[in-house]
């Protein structure tokens, strides 16, 4: 098959099936060799790899199924049919039992026998498909996320590789930026449903009618606009993970449907009647403080008692600063990749501004900054000129200051130098629009008058 | 010579067969000749079946082809098949110079539907170019629209064209200088 020509191993004690299969497999452009016997068939097996075998049940010696189970010992991946007379079609079940592909009563009609042989094509293909993915996938899987070397970051990856082995709720917890999908995405490769999809949904994102029906589908006509039926991302993530982003954000009535389905996992789309069985695995992430809003009547306590299983903590940028430049370095050779590139590295002065700087949109404001870094500078060192930050902003600010009036004026500074481009300043910060609206409404900041 | 030999194996309507080689050959782009002695296919017979033996008939088509002809193809109307399968509309040993078509599952009347003369006209064409194609050395083409392509149910043989594909025709242009070059060497 790796050249592109399937082969067909024939066996069959008689003369005129070996030879007349083997004209009608030529003709049809396939690469077929013949076998007058079990014995015979095991040493061309040796020979070679081939893609279908078509056993006769009945031959003297060793007959057809003894030669199945022999030749799945060799190579489990040949597809094997079983030829048969309407007489042992008992043993062509028992053959389909001991992993056959399929079974053919002779004589055949040569439109079954193109069918069947095409199937088992198809089939073979999309096997050895699966198995390159399935390759890929551990292969991914091998590689960690870079997420940093600092104790704090050891300590998480030892939790993730523990959390990863079991079935259990995940919540994450950090600020924006801190790399929870990244973590989220880890739990789930190092699992058993790592060949299944993993699917997020950034519930902070969305209003609470489209939330609903981004998770749990909709039936068609379930509301204006609906004009065909659609899966909710639980559905789509059966088998596999789904990955709640945001989840402090959601409103009440998401709340207790979400509580619903996490309890009894069976999920009902949106003007649907009836439950549809999901199997799946929730990690769920949020930059809030659940317990402050189960207290103050924002977050349904049953909701975070069944969210609050194991819990992955993870600390900001500005608390493990010693992770700052190997993660810089990593981008560097990211974007030394993507953008076709040899920045050898950070000038001294570069490094130390990394450094100073308090990276309040932690590992993605990072990121951020070495693209832009990418874009500024011309030459094969990366120098504090080139970095989007003042070098002064994070040692400027008065030492009586909370850390929150630092981020409220930063933000402040921001939506005014840019005119409140909203976009622009999410960017710039390293967070997402979400959440620079989340602290805009927190910290009370008010857009100026215009004119 | 580019002759090919049409041979009758058994009964068929003699203005039919005649038809059939003239546009065939065309096609092909040889000539043609009729052996006036037609086959009596009674030695291919299957009993326990009630069919007839392609292959028996391709190997004695075989022995019977003339000297000056470069392939011989048999037109019968009896089923036939290879032991193996069910029935086959035709068969012909790849490379080798003979070939046997049946007609008797190209009749609409088969299938229990009106008879249809044009129709099964085009089919017996189609089905003699395709064996032809396989004593040329052809194998199946991908291309639905060439008279090579697979085939397994009437239905497939409606959907295909009336000729071969530009690679295909290649094929057969080349066995025919071939065939041409021994004759006159």
């Amino acid at each position: 098959m790796e050249s592109g020509k399937i082969r067909i191993l024939v066996v069959d004690d008689e003369t005129v099936v070996r030879d007349s299969l083997a004209s009608w497999f030529e003709d049809e452009g396939y690469e077929v060799v013949t076998a007058e016997s079990g014995k015979a068939a095991l040493q061309k097996l040796q020979e070679g790899k081939w893609d279908i075998g078509l056993l006769d049940i009945k031959m003297p010696g060793m007959d057809g199924l003894e030669l199945q189970r022999k030749i799945r010992e060799i190579d489990p991946s040949i597809q094997l049919i079983i030829m048969t007379a309407y007489a042992s079609v008992q043993t062509a079940v028992e053959a389909l039992k001991n992993g056959a592909y399929d079974y053919i009563v002779k004589p055949f009609d040569p439109d079954q026998l193109a069918h069947l042989i095409g199937k088992a094509t198809e089939h073979k293909q999309l096997t050895a498909e699966s198995e390159r993915l399935k390759r890929k996938i551990d292969d991914d899987e091998a590689e960690q996320p870079v997420i940093g070397e600092s104790p704090q970051m050891r300590h998480v990856m030892e939790l993730v590789r523990q959390v990863a082995r079991t079935d259990s709720t995940v919540l994450i917890l950090g600020e924006s930026g801190t790399g929870k999908e990244l973590i989220a995405r880890a739990i789930h490769n190092l699992s058993a449903r790592k060949y299944m999809p993993i699917v997020t949904v950034n519930c902070g994102a969305l209003p609470e009618g489209i939330l609903e029906s981004e998770l749990f589908g909709h039936e068609k006509g379930a509301f204006t606009g609906a004009q065909y039926k659609r899966k909710g991302k639980f559905e789509l993530a059966d088998g596999g993970t789904i990955f709640l982003d945001e989840i402090g954000d959601i409103g009440p009535k998401t709340q207790s449907d979400l509580l619903r389905v996490l309890e009894e996992k069976k999920i009902t789309r949106v003007g649907g009647t009836h439950e549809i069985e999901v199997d799946f695995r929730v990690i769920a992430a949020t930059n809030r403080d659940l317990e402050t809003y189960v207290q103050e009547g924002k977050f349904r306590q049953d909701l975070y008692y069944r969210l609050n299983v194991f819990i992955i903590d993870l600390p900001p940028l500005r608390e493990r600063p010693e992770d700052i430049l190997p993660i810089a370095g990593h981008f560097l050779k990211k974007y030394n990749l993507a953008m076709g590139r040899r920045v050898e590295g950070f000038s001294a002065d570069a490094e130390k501004k990394l450094l100073a700087h308090d990276w309040p949109g932690n590992v993605r404001e990072l990121e951020n900054a070495i693209e832009r870094a990418f874009v500024v500078c011309e030459s094969n060192q990366i120098s504090a000129a080139c970095l989007p930050f003042g070098a002064s902003e994070s040692t400027s600010s008065d030492s009586t200051e909370s850390l929150s009036d630092v981020e409220r004026r930063h933000i402040e500074k921001a939506l005014i130098k840019n005119g409140w481009n909203i976009s622009r300043v999410s960017r710039l910060l390293g967070i997402d629009r979400v959440t620079l609206y989340n602290k805009i409404r927190k910290y009370g900041i008010q857009r100026p008058e215009q004119g | 010579m580019n002759i090919i030999e049409f041979v009758e194996v058994g009964r068929i309507p003699s203005d039919l067969f005649r038809r059939l080689a003239d546009a065939t050959a065309q096609i092909v782009g040889a000539h043609y000749m009729i052996r006036e002695q037609p086959l009596d296919p009674f030695f291919a017979l299957l009993e326990n079946r009630g069919q007839f033996n392609s292959t028996d008939i391709v190997t004695r088509l075989r022995d019977l082809k003339s000297s000056n002809s470069m392939r011989i193809v048999g037109i019968t109307d009896v089923d036939i098949c290879i032991p193996i399968l069910t029935f086959v509309f035709g068969e012909a040993q790849l490379g080798c110079c003979a070939a046997v078509v049946s007609l008797h599952r190209l009749h609409q009347d088969f299938y229990g539907l009106p008879p249809d003369p044009d129709l099964l006209f085009r089919r017996a064409v189609q089905e003699t170019l395709h064996e032809l194609g396989h004593t040329f050395g052809l194998h199946h083409c991908p291309d639905y629209a060439c008279v090579m392509h697979s085939s397994t149910t009437v239905d497939d043989i409606d959907l295909k064209g009336d000729d071969y594909c530009v690679s295909c025709r290649a094929t057969v242009e080349k066995c025919k200088d071939r065939a041409q070059q021994a004759a006159s060497s």
